[in-house]
């Protein structure tokens, strides 16, 4: 984990989900903006992935559990596509709001993986 | 008495059962990872994680299956998991040495944004607000 990467990456998904719930709920159906955000979340997620496979190489080692931290890495990483199937099957506004929601999950789960990697005291 | 039983998967229900499938998969996984790491460190308190993630997982199905019979399903689960929180989040804080390790359950859902204990108030107000009726007058389902 590389740490500026993984705030730019929580902040990504930070916006991107509140930028969908709230046009959720005012109504929008899902739509580029939306949808793309959430891909983008995704494919960080996907670069993440890469860089926590390599980063042991170069002796960025993480503090705690490792088999933790891929089991939160793996199951965000199947957050957003969920989402974008979900958005694709159902038209209704409610869909950006479940965008919304799977990208405010991942940055919390990214924050998770964050503590896991570099602050672990256990 | 022939009785209609509204979708649930309609409207703001389906944001709920996104949450549900959220946590349902949370739950998962982190139940998985602690029978695998260290189930002897806390055995009653990853036991009691691992129901709780087949429960969210059932009450996720309940919420989107059709019919009387899954509607009933649905507030068994969500009871349970309202009961489950709270047993669990008082016993968490009283008797730490039961619950060492962190559940789903502990401290009243705090290490989930307090979403475990949420979650089941607002599942019960949709699953009321969708209750069968009579057939005779139909509720736009």
């Amino acid at each position: 984990m590389i740490e500026w990467f993984t705030w730019a990456q929580i902040v990504v998904a930070l916006v991107a989900g509140l930028l969908a719930l709230a046009l959720g709920l005012l109504g929008k159906r899902p739509a580029d903006i939306t949808m793309g955000a959430t891909a983008l979340v995704e494919v960080l997620l996907l670069a993440q992935i890469v860089v926590s496979l390599l980063a042991p190489a170069f002796g960025n080692t993480a503090t705690g559990s490792l088999l933790e931290f891929w089991v939160y890495l793996v199951t965000a990483a199947l957050i957003p596509p969920l989402a974008i199937v979900w958005g694709l099957v159902d038209r209704s506004r409610w869909s950006t709001a479940v965008l919304g929601v799977a990208s405010l999950a991942v940055a919390v789960m990214l924050y998770r993986m964050y503590q896991i990697w570099f602050v672990q005291v256990a | 008495m022939t009785t209609t039983t509204p979708s649930r998967s309609t409207g703001i229900g389906r944001v709920l059962i996104a949450v549900y499938a959220l946590l349902a998969l949370a739950a998962t996984g982190r139940s998985v990872f602690q029978l695998l790491d260290d189930f002897d460190k806390a055995p009653v308190a990853y036991s009691l994680s691992a129901l709780a993630a087949v429960v969210y997982i059932v009450a996720t199905v309940a919420l989107i299956a059709p019919g009387a019979a899954w509607y009933r399903v649905a507030w068994i689960t969500i009871s349970f998991e309202l009961l489950g929180v709270l047993v669990v989040g008082l016993l968490s804080i009283f008797d730490p040495i039961l619950f060492p390790a962190k559940t789903v359950w502990s401290g009243f859902g705090a290490g989930y944004a307090f979403v475990p204990l949420v979650l089941p108030i607002l599942g019960m107000l949709w699953l009321h607000h969708r209750r069968p009726r009579p057939a005779a007058f139909p509720a736009g389902a």
